[in-house]
């Protein structure tokens, strides 16, 4: 079976040209202007579109095993598709948590045949509960590649150190391959009693703050243990701009550190939280018009890495709680990339590299995901119009739950195929299955 | 008006509307039978989801001189505690046919959540540490039965500002009519940015009373000391208790005011409560009677409302 996509633009390894693709078996065979095509190829239009590297997720919880009222791997994996996703990396607070080899293989064997790949990560400490270490080793030699307590950070200094010295001598099993900490960082004995930023907004609302230092003081403190033991740690879901300029300070001094930040922190300030609709609670908290200034200057200028989701599905009744009683998150695969096209001013190549390349390298699988639309590459792509707007709506996402904090806004950028290894799993707007 | 959530819901002129008709529940309230059919065939459910014998009693007393029937729900009496949410709560409550809800709750914001879901008018009876909107109205109502005029008033707010409701309302309230508001305490005490909240500050009560026309005490809760916010009870009394001798330093025309209960010996010193510029008692008359002004109001415009829709 092939595709021929044709009347695009493509982010190839020189950048955005006009090209046709044509994709045989799971890889790209060819791209230019006057491809051979076999008789029997899909012909897709991608007039007014780009066709790019399939864009990575570093931060889904798909609530699978333990809350599937609230998401599965399937229905998170086809919300990933429909959101331009071919990989996602599946956070380990699920219930049990993942942090055994045996729970790793149960998620990759439910996720055959899904939408799109599903990478799992796996927890630092037994139940991520901050004590004993997981069997890190055995998960590396599976090819485990993220090691997180996301929902939670690591509290004790002297563990966290011992967690990086012990990833450090992985990369024996890895080939080299480097072993990613992703850590959530929230010193908890500051963030205790909060529900929001703690600012002007917390002040008047009468909601308990987590202030901004609960996320830097982490920060510092990790960077200073990379620094001493060389293990890569990567800070997920950025929400402060003195954490933004923690990160551009230690990356200019050589530590090995990468960042992402999620969409709602560049799109949303803790104002929202002035209705008390709990669907604008979510940890890290939504922060101030400064912290989204200094987040979107870290993306543009190359300070963090990646976009991601921290895509927290909840079902719709448990956001119908009091502000203080409701679980944090919001839904974010269906709608990070039309997010990012309509509210960041930045080049398509740049987004491509904070959706895609570099996620992609962080998580291990860069041999298949997040490269050039060239001959020879795998062929995980997805097909956008840039330009094209829709609403967002809640109730029209695959997720199976509803809990946008978009819900009604209309912005750009609508994803009309997406492939996955040579096969469309998004065609012409519609989960294939 | 169909809800009343917070004192910015009224402005100045819906304050005024409110003890207008407050002055004339007043003289109901004087009568040997202290009771009219106003609200005749209205329910009204008074939702507690948080403990509150004197606001639950005060707002019960307003609606049964309103005639109005009066349904209980406490939390500990409910499903709130088997899961389920608060949507589902209010809409059981609201399916036995309630014309008014009145909702005390220890989450900020519930009231507000509450209105979204509820037909029914939503009365505040104070949630969480966001607004208690009756207190600062008893509490205008107070002041001004003094014949104090609000304009340039010179009140001052001692005590646990951060957890409070009743200071967050007051302020506004204080502020919409005219006052200028002194908030005074420890800077533990005191919620970060505070400059949202509009009023000065100060760390210095002795500083503050010779300035004062109403100094309004917060009742202080013993868990702040858990909590390292401040050394020890005994300390903030001596630094931001009202103690005999700072009585002596405020103005013989000042009021002394307290939402109750008062911590005897911490925010006020036993010989200063039977002070003749105390409040307190009127302070709880003014309750009822600004309570049922609040719900008559309510239930009366809101069915004009539907009459007129």
């Amino acid at each position: 079976m092939s595709l021929f996509i044709h009347g695009g633009q493509i982010l190839g390894p020189n950048g955005v040209e006009r090209a046709d693709v044509l994709v045989t078996g799971s890889s790209i065979v060819g791209t230019g202007l006057d491809l051979p095509v076999p008789g029997n190829a899909r012909h897709i239009d991608a007039s007014g579109c780009y066709v790019m590297p399939g864009l990575v997720d570093l931060h889904a919880h798909l609530r699978e095993p333990g809350t599937e009222e609230a998401e599965t791997i399937e229905t998170g994996a086809r919300g990933a598709a429909l959101g331009g996703y071919t990989a996602i990396v599946a956070m380990p607070n699920t219930t049990p948590t993942i942090d055994s080899p045996s729970l790793v293989r149960d998620v990759l064997a439910i996720a055959e045949g899904a939408l799109c790949e599903v990478v799992p990560a796996a927890a630092m400490t037994v139940g991520r509960e901050g004590k004993l270490l997981t069997p890190m080793g055995e998960l590396a030699r599976m090819g485990v590649r993220i090691f997180t307590d996301d929902g939670r950070g690591v509290q004790d200094p002297a563990l966290m150190r011992s967690i990086m010295e012990y990833a450090t001598g992985l990369e024996a099993i890895t080939g080299g391959a480097p072993v990613v900490l992703a850590q959530h960082c929230e010193i908890e004995a500051l963030s205790a009693g909060g529900h929001m930023h703690e600012g002007e907004w917390s002040t008047r609302l009468g909601i308990g703050g987590q202030p901004s230092e609960a996320e830097t003081l982490m920060m510092l403190r990790d960077i200073a243990l990379a620094r001493r033991t060389g293990a890569h740690i990567h800070f997920q879901h950025v929400s402060t701009g003195e954490g933004v300029e923690i990160i551009r300070q230690a990356k200019a001094d050589g530590v090995k550190v990468t960042a992402e930040v999620t969409t709602h922190h560049f799109t949303l300030t803790d104002e929202a939280c002035s209705s008390y609709d709990p669907v604008f609670k979510v940890h890290p908290p939504l922060r101030t018009a400064a912290d989204v200034d200094a987040i979107r200057a870290g993306l543009a200028d190359g300070t963090i890495d990646c976009i991601a989701t921290d895509h927290a599905p909840h079902e719709p009744h448990t956001k119908e709680f009091p502000f203080d009683q409701a679980p944090p998150g919001m839904l974010g695969l269906e709608s990070a990339l039309a997010l990012a096209l309509t509210e960041l001013d930045l080049p398509i190549e740049r987004v491509s590299e904070l959706m895609s390349s570099n996620p992609a390298a962080i998580a291990g699988i860069g041999d298949r995901h997040g490269n050039p639309v060239e001959a020879g590459q795998r062929a995980n792509l997805v097909v956008v119009d840039a330009g094209s707007e829709w609403t967002i709506r809640g109730s029209a996402m695959a997720s199976r739950s509803h809990n946008t904090p978009y819900e009604g806004r209309t912005v750009k950028g609508q994803v009309r195929f997406t492939v996955l290894d040579g096969e469309l799993t998004v065609d012409d707007g519609v989960a294939t299955r | 008006m169909k809800d009343l959530l917070t004192i910015g819901d009224l402005g100045a002129d819906g304050i005024q509307e409110i003890m207008h008709a407050a002055d004339s529940f007043a003289e109901v309230c004087q009568r040997p039978i202290p009771k009219v059919p106003a609200l005749r065939g209205k329910t009204i459910a008074s939702m507690f989801f948080e403990d509150s014998t004197r606001t639950r009693t005060s707002f019960e007393t307003a609606a049964k001189r309103l005639s109005a029937d009066v349904m209980n729900f406490s939390a500990s009496s409910s499903s709130v505690n088997k899961g389920e949410s608060l949507r589902d709560t209010v809409e059981t409550i609201e399916a036995m046919g309630v014309d008014a809800i009145i909702v005390r709750h220890k989450s900020s914001g519930a009231p507000e959540q509450i209105s979204r879901w509820a037909n029914a008018s939503v009365i505040n009876g104070g949630d969480g540490w966001h607004a208690h909107p009756t207190q600062s109205l008893l509490d205008v109502y107070t002041i001004r039965e003094e014949g104090r005029t609000f304009d340039g008033l010179r009140i001052a707010i001692v005590g646990d500002i951060s957890h409070s409701r009743v200071a967050r309302s007051n302020i506004e309230a204080f502020h919409t009519l005219g006052a200028e508001v002194t908030l005074v305490a420890p800077p533990t005490l005191l919620p970060p940015h505070v400059e949202a909240l509009g009023a000065h500050v100060s760390h210095d009560l002795d500083a503050v009373l010779a300035n004062t026309d109403v100094l309004y005490l917060l009742r202080m809760q013993h868990e702040r000391m858990d909590q390292a916010l401040v050394p020890s009870l005994g300390e903030y009394h001596r630094a931001f208790g009202l103690t005999l001798d700072r009585a002596k330093q405020l103005p013989s025309s000042a009021l002394i005011m307290h939402p109750g209960p008062m911590n005897r010996g911490i925010e006020i010193s036993p010989e200063v409560i039977d002070d003749e510029r105390v409040r307190v008692l009127n302070q709880v008359t003014n309750g009822v009677i600004v309570r049922m002004a609040v719900l008559y109001l309510v239930l009366g415009s809101a069915a004009a409302d539907r009459s007129a829709s």
